[in-house]
């Protein structure tokens, strides 16, 4: 466990959110921006990876400049990014670890069948062995209200 | 001569907060190896172990990619800027956090046609489907025991077409335990649980292969028994044997399907995935020994297992498939009296002594001892021949009685199990009532006290004599032994 959160407006959570339901079944992918431990804004990204988007996602590193530049004239920082997992859930996989950085705030959300579910925020062990999960503050999601499908 | 590097914000814990930092060197390679050398931090995250450059970084001379141009050996000089870009990556990868559960489709079996008749209802939905089938058919699922959870999960593993699964147990079918435990039906009350549990299980499904382990789960054979298989579904009953199974599920990298039941409660969980927690991650310690009552003391409503072997068995079914999302990282308590499901949010523990950064547990320990419990266990009824100091056997208490010997026998279960049987004269305290109620005892007179099996009443002894009573016996075997040995006109349970 870590003693790391992320605050993450309710706003925010919601541009994360559709995002992701935008654009699955294919992954989404965007830069956090703020300063401290809050995020203030989100820059949407485009998915450039060739090895299939619906498991994968590349932010190129002229995006990765991009998102630099759009941070310090947003007067913050960038903090780290987000990504989806559609239908599968919100943990980082291998593939993520083996391409994380060192401080960045890893946020996943989950879609499941198109629909964003469950969201998560982890940072990278300074030894690269592991993630640590962080706590999400901000708005909690509630759970839906839809009624239960009738089973046969 | 120095050139500037521009560092990315995540490297920048590493340059003392800087952007950019002065090196030295003709080369890139001398450049970085400089850089490297005056900010020991950046080396784990610039290169991979085999000090190659990683992939998703990316180092720039001025506006150029090295990659393109002459790679490490691309010359600079003091007038160039040298920039280390990140490219971010990743994605799903559900391969991992399962390890080795999902297999390549190419390297899975394919169908016969009449096991796509019997599966049609899963071949139709998109989420399971041919490959998914497949996947069923290729996976190898472990369950530990035959009891109440193994019962459901076995016979819904079985059905959905688990290739191949394996089961743990050396007991043989009582009459007390079809309450709950399915596999097993009167006719084979006597007969071992395993064999029984074949049977049903290949009558279900004949296309799928049954291995059956005659064996009580060990740290010396439990490496051997997990290591063909994918999943293990934990269905035990005790914590020594839950803490083998958990830690053994960990230092083989094996998910488990965990469940566990007590009177009206359940619990599941997904332990011991790469990233997720497990078993002791929950709890590092065991509880001490008789504090946590077993179902044998406690009792179960008989279709509570059915709930949780069921939840088992959906959520290794679901690592198979590689669809939805696992128990892992959650803990799901389930109240049948109340009809309703809590879901506690668990976290892999760094410090965790199995799963953690610094284990240390690396091998399998001795777990009866690690739950303080002995291995010869006093409540065993066919130990009851001889008596040792403090203790009395049924026939010798029978004896006493039929001498006349003025004796106190102080039956320390429930009142519910009073109800059921009980030896003629028994006065009931209930274990936890003896502290408060001992004053209606006298010190001085010989008292037998006396549970179900010999464990409670032993609890009862030992406090009894730290109160000053000389002469207290423990009835040996408990009532089980009374009725077994003096009088078998007695219900058992």
């Amino acid at each position: 466990m870590t003693d790391r959160h992320l605050t993450v407006p309710a706003s925010v959570e919601a541009s994360i959110r559709h995002h992701g339901e935008e654009t699955f079944p294919h992954e989404c992918c965007g830069a956090l921006i703020g300063s401290g431990d809050r995020v203030a804004s989100v820059v949407e990204l485009p998915n450039t990876t060739e090895e299939g988007p619906r498991r994968r996602f590349l932010v190129r590193p002229s995006d990765y400049r991009l998102a630099e530049q759009r941070a310090t004239e947003l007067g913050g920082e960038l903090l780290g990014f987000y990504h989806s997992h559609p239908d599968h859930p919100a943990r980082p996989s291998q593939f993520d670890l083996d391409h994380a950085w060192p401080t960045f705030a890893y946020i996943i959300v989950s879609v499941m069948a198109g629909r964003a579910a469950d969201m998560t925020v982890w940072f990278l062990k300074e030894d690269r062995s592991t993630f640590d999960e962080g706590t999400l503050n901000g708005d909690q999601n509630p759970d839906s209200h839809t009624a239960p499908a009738v089973h046969r | 001569m120095a050139t500037r590097i521009l560092i990315p914000t995540p490297l920048r814990p590493f340059t003392d907060k800087q952007d950019a930092v002065e090196a030295e060197g003709k080369t890139i390679g001398e450049l970085l190896a400089d850089l490297t050398a005056k900010h020991a931090g950046l080396k784990a995250h610039l290169y991979n172990e085999q000090g190659k450059l990683r992939s998703f970084v990316n180092v720039y001379v001025n506006d150029e990619d090295i990659r393109y141009l002459q790679k490490d050996q691309t010359p600079v000089s003091a007038s160039d800027t040298v920039s280390i870009i990140p490219s971010v990556a990743g994605g799903v990868d559900v391969m991992d956090d399962v390890r080795g559960v999902l297999r390549e489709a190419e390297q899975l079996p394919t169908l016969t046609n009449e096991e796509v008749k019997r599966y049609s209802r899963h071949l139709i939905m998109p989420e399971v489907g041919v490959d998914g089938q497949r996947r069923l058919k290729a996976a190898k699922v472990l369950c530990i025991g035959a009891g109440g959870l193994g019962s459901p999960a076995a016979l819904y593993l079985a059905a959905a077409g688990v290739g191949r699964l394996g089961i743990v147990d050396f007991d043989n079918v009582d009459v007390s335990n079809l309450q709950r435990q399915i596999l097993h039906s009167t006719p084979d009350i006597g007969r071992p649980k395993l064999v029984s549990a074949k049977e049903k299980l290949q009558a279900l499904n004949p296309e799928i292969q049954i291995d059956t382990y005659e064996t009580a789960l060990s740290s010396e054979n439990a490496l051997k028994l997990f290591e063909p298989y994918d999943i293990v579904v934990d269905g035990t009953d005790n914590f020594p044997t839950r803490y083998l199974v958990n830690d053994a599920c960990v230092l083989l990298g094996k998910p488990n399907a965990y469940g566990s039941i007590f009177r009206f409660e359940g619990q599941a969980s997904v332990f011991a995935t790469k990233q997720g927690p497990c078993y002791r991650c929950l709890y590092p310690e065991p509880p001490p020994p008789g504090l946590v009552p077993s179902c044998a003391e406690g009792g179960v409503l008989g279709v509570l297992p059915g709930m949780i072997g069921v939840i088992q068995a959906t959520e290794a079914i679901k690592l198979i498939l590689g669809v939805g999302e696992p128990l892992i990282g959650r803990f799901l308590i389930y109240d049948a009296l109340r009809m309703r499901f809590r879901e506690l949010k668990l976290k892999k523990d760094p410090d965790c002594p199995v799963c953690g950064t610094h284990p240390t547990v690396t091998r399998l320990i001795d777990y009866e001892q690690f739950c303080g419990v002995t291995p010869a266990a006093p409540e065993q009824s066919s130990m009851a021949q001889t008596s040792n100091a403090g203790e009395l056997t049924a026939l010798e208490l029978k004896q006493r009685l039929d001498r006349g010997d003025k004796l106190r026998i102080i039956d320390v279960r429930e009142p519910n199990e009073y109800q059921i049987n009980r030896i003629p004269g028994s006065e009931l305290i209930p274990l936890g009532d003896i502290p408060k109620r001992y004053a209606e005892l006298d010190p001085d007179e010989e008292i037998v006290v006396q549970c179900k099996m010999g464990g409670r009443s032993a609890k009862a002894a030992d406090f009894l004599r730290s109160v000053g009573f000389k002469r207290v016996l423990n009835l040996k075997g408990g009532i089980l032994d009374w009725v077994d040995k003096v009088d078998p006109s007695q219900p058992k349970y």
